[in-house]
C-alpha cells in the first residue's frame, strides 16, 4: 500500500535529511513530515523541498498530537543515534534512543491511521565476540549481548518495536539492521576512524568488516517506505574487507596497540574529539561482525552494492597518504633496477 | 577499483587465476627473462597488492593470496623433508562440490591440521582448499585468530559448517578437539569421544559425503608425558604439555620429533540419500553415523600402524 502521510524522525541528521528529501520528491506521497529536536542544517534546507519540519522532541507527548492531527499512516524511525558526542552525553543519548522510541511507539499505537512502521536498527545488536558464526542471519541469537552504548540501546529499541508489533498486528513492520555506513559524504565514527593520519588497530587482531553505501541505505529505506516488506532484514553490502585491507586501501599506515592499552588509547582519542569509539566498538575492532544479506536481496529483488565497492567510494573521497599509482611506479622502477633488462619481451 | 595506471603495465601478476579485479592485467605470454626475474617480478607484484590492499577475501576472511604466497610455503619443508608425509586415497576427495573431511587429532599443537591442508592443497589434482573448523580458543587468541581466518579456517559451529558445505567447499573437522590433541602419549592412536556428532548433522543437513581421514605420525611429534594443570588453569589453556624436550630445553623443545607420517583419505560415506534435515533431527541415526565414522578411522589407524616399520622411517 502506498503511503499518504509519512513521518520521519531524526530528520536533521544526514541520513534523515536524505530520506526526507527523497520521499518529498515523490509526488505520490501527499505529505512528508520531518521531526527532530534541532533544526535541519541550513545547507540542507533546499534539498528537503516540501518536507514540513516539526521541531519536537520525540520524548514528549507532542509527537502524539502531530501523528493524530496529520493522520500519519507511515512512520520511519531513524532517531536511534550512535554517538554520545552528538547527543550531549551518554545519558541524553540513552534518553533519546530508548525513551524517545517508547514515546513514539506509544503515539503510533494510539493512532488509528497508522499502517506502517519502518525502524532503522543496526547489526550491532548481534554483538561481537570470538564465538560468533561467520555470518549472522536475522534469526541468529547473539552469543554475547551488547552490554553498553549504542548497541545496547538498539537491542532495547528492538524489544519495544517487537512489543508494538504484537499490540498492533495490523501495522506493517520493517525492522532494518544496517551495517556500518560508508560513502562519499557521510560522517560516522568509522569514517572518522579511517581518516586518521595513523590508524590505531588492536595488536594481533584483524576483524572482518562489512559496509553499506549511504545511497543504498537510503534506497532500502525508501523501498520499505513505499512498498510493504514486513520482517527483519540485515542491510549491507555482500562480501567483507579485513580492517587491515580497508586501511591499506585508504593508503594509511596502521598502528597496532596491545589489547590492554586499547581503552587508554581510545579514551585519549575520545577526549581529543578525534573519534568517538565506545567499548562495544572496541570489541568490534577485535572480532568484527558480518551479516548475511540474502534475505533482503531476495525480498527486494535488489541489494546494496558489495562492501568493496562501497569502500571504494570512500577511498576516492579521502586524500590518500600512499597512492596505488606511487606504489606501482616504485615497483616498476625497482624491477628495472634489479633486472637491468626489461622483463617484458 | 582504480584504473590500471600506464606505468604499471609492464608488471607481471603473480597469479593469472586471481579472483577479484586485478589492477594490472598482463597476459602470461609476455613474461620473458630468467626464472629469477620472473620470481622477482612476482614477489614485487605481491608486495604491491599487499601494500595497496588490492586482494580479495571471502565472507569467512579467507585470503587466498596471502595463504598461497606467505602462509603455506614455510610449511612445505616440514611436510616434504621433516615428516616425509605420504598420502593415500586422495582420489576419494571429489574434484568439485562439498565434502566433509573428518580426521583424528593429535600432536599437542595442531600440526596435523596444517599438514592435512597442505596434502589436499598440493597433492590433490584439483588443488582444493581445505576449510577447517577450529575451536573457540583459536579465535580468541591474538595473532592466531586472524591467521586462522586468513588461511581459510572458521569457528566450529553448525551455521558455519553448513554454510561452507552449501558453498561446495571442502570442510575439515577434528571432532576429538582438545581431548584428542592433548591426550597423554600412553593413549596414542586411541580415538577420544567424537564431540556431540555436530559434524554428522551438518553433513546430513547439506547431504554432503563424509570422508574419514586417518593420520599416523602426528602422535609422536611432541609426546605428552605430563600436563601442568595449575599452569594451564592460570593461563586459561586446556593443557600445558610436558614433553621429553619441553620445557626442559626451552625453545628447542618446540622442534617436533621427525616422525614418518601417513595420511589416508578413506572411502566417502554418502549422506545424500539419508533424508536431509529430517535425518539430522534423528539423534539415533546421528549417533550411529558418528560411531561408523569413528570406527572406520580407528580401524584404519590400526592397519596403518601395523604397516609402519618404525616411528621414524
Amino acid at each position: 500500500m502506498k503511503p499518504r502521510v509519512v513521518l520521519v524522525t531524526g530528520v536533521s541528521r544526514y541520513l534523515g535529511t536524505r530520506l526526507a528529501s527523497t520521499l518529498a520528491s515523490d509526488p505520490s506521497i501527499e505529505r512528508v513530515i520531518g521531526v527532530d529536536t534541532v533544526q535541519p542544517r541550513p545547507e540542507s534546507l533546499p534539498t528537503l523541498g516540501r518536507t514540513e519540519f516539526v521541531r519536537a522532541d520525540i520524548r514528549n507527548p507532542l509527537i502524539a498530537k502531530v501523528i493524530a492531527q496529520a493522520e500519519v499512516d507511515t512512520v520511519v524511525h531513524m532517531n536511534v543515534i550512535a554517538t554520545p558526542l552528538g547527543a550531549g552525553g551518554r545519558t541524553a543519548m540513552k534518553e533519546i534512543n530508548v525513551i524517545g522510541t517508547m514515546q513514539l511507539l506509544a503515539a503510533c499505537q494510539k493512532a488509528p491511521s497508522m499502517r506502517k512502521l519502518v525502524v532503522k536498527s543496526t547489526t550491532a545488536v548481534y554483538g561481537s565476540s570470538p564465538r560468533d558464526p561467520a555470518l549472522f542471519t536475522e534469526d541468529s541469537e547473539p552469543r554475547a549481548l551488547p552490554k553498553s552504548g549504542y548497541a545496547k540501546d538498539a537491542v532495547e529499541v528492538e524489544g519495544y518495536v517487537r512489543g508494538f508489533g504484537r499490540r498492533r498486528p495490523d501495522v506493517t513492520l520493517s525492522l532494518l539492521r544496517f551495517t556500518n555506513f560508508i560513502g562519499p559524504v557521510i560522517e560516522t565514527p568509522l569514517t572518522r576512524y579511517l581518516s586518521l593520519p595513523v590508524v590505531p588497530t588492536v595488536l594481533g587482531f584483524d576483524p572482518r568488516i562489512q559496509l553499506c553505501h549511504e545511497d543504498d541505505g537510503i534506497e532500502v529505506l525508501r523501498r520499505c517506505t513505499l512498498a510493504d516488506h514486513p520482517g527483519i532484514y540485515n542491510v549491507g553490502g555482500a562480501g567483507v574487507l579485513l580492517l587491515s585491507q580497508a586501511i591499506r586501501r585508504v593508503g594509511r599506515p596502521s598502528f597496532p596497540v596491545p589489547a590492554p592499552a586499547v581503552s587508554l588509547v581510545a579514551g585519549t582519542f575520545r577526549r581529543a574529539g578525534l573519534v568517538d569509539f565506545s567499548p562495544e566498538q572496541m570489541r568490534y575492532l577485535e572480532h568484527g561482525r558480518v551479516a548475511d544479506v540474502t534475505r533482503l536481496t531476495k525480498e527486494l529483488g535488489w541489494g546494496p552494492r558489495p562492501t568493496a565497492e562501497a569502500m571504494q567510494t570512500f577511498v576516492e573521497r579521502s586524500p590518500r597518504i600512499l597512492n596505488p599509482e606511487t606504489v606501482a611506479a616504485a615497483e616498476t622502477r625497482l624491477l628495472k633496477l634489479l633486472t637491468k633488462e626489461p622483463v617484458r619481451a | 577499483m582504480p584504473e590500471p595506471s600506464p606505468n604499471a603495465s609492464n608488471v607481471i601478476p603473480l597469479r593469472s587465476d586471481e579472483e577479484g579485479a586485478p589492477v594490472v592485467p598482463a597476459a602470461p605470454d609476455v613474461v620473458a627473462g630468467s626464472g629469477f626475474e620472473r620470481r622477482l617480478a612476482g614477489g614485487l607484484a605481491f608486495l604491491r597488492r599487499r601494500i595497496t590492499g588490492d586482494y580479495a577475501v571471502d565472507d569467512f576472511g579467507y585470503d587466498a593470496d596471502l595463504t598461497d604466497h606467505v602462509l603455506l610455503p614455510p610449511l612445505r619443508p616440514l611436510y616434504d623433508k621433516w615428516f616425509r608425509v605420504e598420502t593415500r586415497g586422495l582420489d576419494n576427495i571429489p574434484d568439485t562440490g562439498g565434502a566433509l573431511i573428518v580426521a583424528n587429532h593429535s600432536g599437542t599443537i595442531p600440526v596435523d591440521a596444517l599438514m592435512t591442508i597442505l596434502a589436499v592443497h598440493d597433492h590433490h589434482p584439483a588443488q582444493r582448499t581445505l576449510r577447517l573448523l577450529g575451536a573457540d580458543l583459536v579465535f580468541q587468541l591474538p595473532v592466531v585468530a586472524p591467521v586462522a581466518r586468513k588461511s581459510g579456517q572458521t569457528l566450529a559451529c553448525n551455521a558455519d559448517a553448513e554454510r561452507l558445505l552449501n558453498n561446495d567447499e571442502l570442510v575439515g573437522v577434528f571432532p576429538e578437539g582438545f581431548k584428542g590433541i592433548g591426550k597423554p602419549f600412553s593413549e596414542r592412536y586411541k580415538l577420544q569421544r567424537f564431540g556431540r556428532g555436530g559434524f554428522v548433522s551438518a553433513a546430513l543437513r547439506t547431504g554432503k559425503p563424509i570422508i574419514p581421514v586417518s593420520i599416523v605420525g602426528a602422535e609422536e611429534i611432541y609426546p605428552i608425558l605430563g600436563n601442568s594443570k595449575t599452569l594451564a588453569r592460570l593461563l586459561g589453556l586446556p593443557y600445558v604439555p610436558i614433553t621429553p624436550t619441553f620445557p626442559l630445553l626451552g625453545l628447542l623443545g618446540a622442534v617436533p620429533l621427525p616422525s614418518k607420517w601417513i595420511i589416508e583419505f578413506g572411502e566417502p560415506i554418502e549422506t545424500a540419500h539419508l533424508g536431509g534435515v529430517a535425518a539430522a533431527e534423528d539423534p539415533m541415526l546421528v549417533f550411529n553415523l558418528t560411531d561408523q565414522v569413528r570406527e572406520t578411522i580407528q580401524s584404519t589407524l590400526y592397519t596403518l600402524l601395523m604397516q609402519r616399520r618404525s616411528v621414524f622411517f
